[in-house]
């Protein structure tokens, strides 16, 4: 049996309006580039962002802006490959034949998306092979969250609520983004997260009406993974070392702290429907700033999980290094079918 | 075997494909195959939920397509032996028994469609297409690693010698079954051997043939796969997800 209610994440539908405007105004930036003089490079570029247009692949951009985009379109790829495993962990275990094939379809869904990152960053003149070894090689980071493992199923339903939240967030301002191609792709991907998130939700939602023991499920999975995800927005202000560059080019426009507290004021409405506790004795109501107070995250945790000492580092890079390995005589084997049989066709 | 078991063996089929298929996400050789397999679990798993549905009405006796998957013990279910083959190891092993099941799905579905059975002619119009999916991707597959390195013959090779004796299961004979499955053999070996061929793979020769499936009798694997599959489900009794 599964639960029928369909259920609505109080907040959800104002960030899809965003989205929604995002993709009207990139309609408009396409029918309105700048007619400036393109004889002047670097004074060109400047106009496209100051004129709130979009820069193309084949414009001239400054060398920082292409590899600050590669570095973080790539993460954003990673991210979506290495975070199908927490989650598919529960595919082979999901307890309705019904939530199987709502995971099932929302793993692959990541799957897709991953495939249209590294398209996005393959624009800007690297491979998708290139950036696979990369990540292969550690030499490229993916998001730390993925580090935390899936214990229970209702952590299936606190990552679509939290996770996939929390990234909707960061990710709804980055439509915005002056890079064509990757606003592009974040339109796209943001409208699917948000289906995600209220599957997720719909999930808790379940578990929290649902046994005692799913109850306890449910509130000991966004015990743990609360703070991870306010994690995801990134250091303090003080302490982010891309962010003034980047919001220069229009790449980012929200600072980690303002997403961080526009996430956490998202979340209080949406837990009091769940019927669940946010674990942060602190969390009140502050009428003077017109937002929630909250405890910070644990930066310290963020940075040991970013460098390498998560509960599941190990684990997630050991299984996409051994499924890469795995399939390299597939691989090849289809490379050399093809070049068979373009040599035969060609003769 | 009565029309309840017949369709309970359909729908077994599909859900122990989609179990192994599911196994494979986030594991395939390249991330193009992840979408494609997860694609195809979706699709078995979709035609299984329609089918054990409807022997849950069938049966009468107030069971649902969760209770059938769920709460059933392994010599409960109906579904061959071919599908419950561990083939997470090996993509070889997986292509092959795509082959070998999506080429008797699409002809099964196909003479299913025109049964005289109104609810399972309908759901086999629709898993048809989705079979001919299953079918060409398996295919093509076949023919890159028949045809592809010497590695991969050789492995493909080995893989179409594990699974074949377990294909004639799927054509054993019963005389209350809607379609005649003994019959569907030919059409089947003439989509089939033609791929081998282009694959430059060798057909193996037709001897042992185990089976029991249909009957309940099955291998040591599916025990260990309905573990998996029920382990959350059965530990919370009554519960609704």
């Amino acid at each position: 049996m599964s639960g029928d209610g369909v259920v609505e994440v109080p907040g959800r539908r104002g960030l899809l309006d965003e989205v929604e405007a995002a993709e009207a105004d990139l309609r408009a930036a396409a029918e309105a580039r700048p007619v400036a003089d393109q004889s002047d490079l670097t004074a060109y570029f400047a106009a496209v962002i100051a004129a709130d247009q979009k820069v193309e692949p084949r414009d001239w951009m400054p060398e920082a802006y292409r590899k600050g985009l590669i570095r973080q379109i790539a993460q954003h790829a990673h991210s979506e490959i290495i975070g199908m495993q927490p989650e598919g962990n529960w595919i082979t275990r999901a307890p309705s034949l019904k939530r199987k094939a709502i995971l099932l379809a929302k793993v692959q869904d990541e799957a897709g998306h991953g495939l249209y990152l590294y398209a996005a960053a393959e624009t800007l003149g690297v491979s998708r092979d290139e950036l696979v070894d990369l990540l292969l090689q550690g030499r490229q980071k993916y998001s730390s969250i993925f580090n935390y493992p899936t214990l229970t199923w209702a952590d299936v339903g606190a990552i679509g609520w939290l996770v996939d939240g929390a990234a909707i967030v960061n990710q709804v301002p980055l439509c915005r983004c002056s890079y064509g191609p990757y606003a592009r792709a974040m339109i796209r991907i943001c409208k699917e997260e948000s289906f995600h998130q209220r599957q997720g939700y719909e999930i808790l939602y379940t578990l929290a009406n649902g046994t005692p023991a799913q109850r306890a499920m449910a509130q000991d999975a966004v015990n743990r993974w609360w703070y991870p995800s306010l994690a995801m927005f990134g250091p303090p202000d003080r302490e982010s070392t891309h962010s003034e560059q980047s919001m220069a080019w229009k790449i980012k426009r929200f600072s980690n702290d303002e997403l961080r507290q526009r996430f956490v004021d998202m979340c209080v409405p949406q837990a009091e429907v769940l019927g669940l506790s946010l674990p942060d004795p602190a969390l009140r109501w502050n009428e003077q700033r017109g937002s929630y107070d909250f405890t910070p995250p644990d930066f310290d945790e963020l940075f040991r999980v970013i460098a390498g000492d998560g509960p599941c580092n190990r684990q997630r890079m050991a299984h996409r290094r051994r499924a890469h390995a795995e399939g390299a005589w597939v691989r090849e084997a289809a490379a050399a079918y093809a070049a068979k049989h373009r040599s035969s066709d060609a003769g | 075997m009565s029309r309840f078991e017949y369709v309970l063996g359909l729908g077994d089929d599909a859900l122990i494909a989609a179990q192994r298929l599911a196994q494979w996400c986030a594991a395939a050789p390249e991330m193009e195959e992840d979408v494609a397999l997860a694609n195809i679990a979706l699709d078995q798993l979709g035609a299984a939920r329609l089918l054990l549905s409807y022997a849950g009405e069938l049966e009468g006796a107030g069971r649902d397509e969760d209770a059938l998957a769920y709460l059933r013990d392994d010599g409960e279910f109906r579904n061959c032996l071919l599908v419950e083959l561990p083939d997470r190891h090996d993509f070889g092993i997986a292509m092959a028994k795509l082959l070998f099941l999506s080429a008797y799905q699409k002809l099964l579905y196909d003479a299913l469609a025109d049964a005289p059975d109104e609810r399972l002619a309908e759901i086999a119009a629709n898993a048809r297409k989705e079979s001919a999916y299953h079918l060409d991707h398996s295919t093509q597959w076949t023919l890159r690693l028949g045809d592809g390195t010497e590695e991969s013959h050789r492995r493909m090779q080995a893989a179409v010698d594990e699974v074949w004796p377990y294909t004639h299961e799927l054509f054993a004979g019963d005389e209350d079954a809607l379609v005649d499955h003994a019959g569907l053999r030919p059409a089947w070996l003439s989509i089939v051997e033609p791929v081998l061929a282009e694959a430059t793979l060798q057909r193996p020769a037709d001897g042992w043939a185990p089976a029991g499936g249909r009957s309940g009798r099955h291998t040591e694997h599916l025990s260990y796969l309905l573990a998996e599959m029920q382990v959350l489900h059965r530990a919370h009794p009554g519960a609704v997800w």
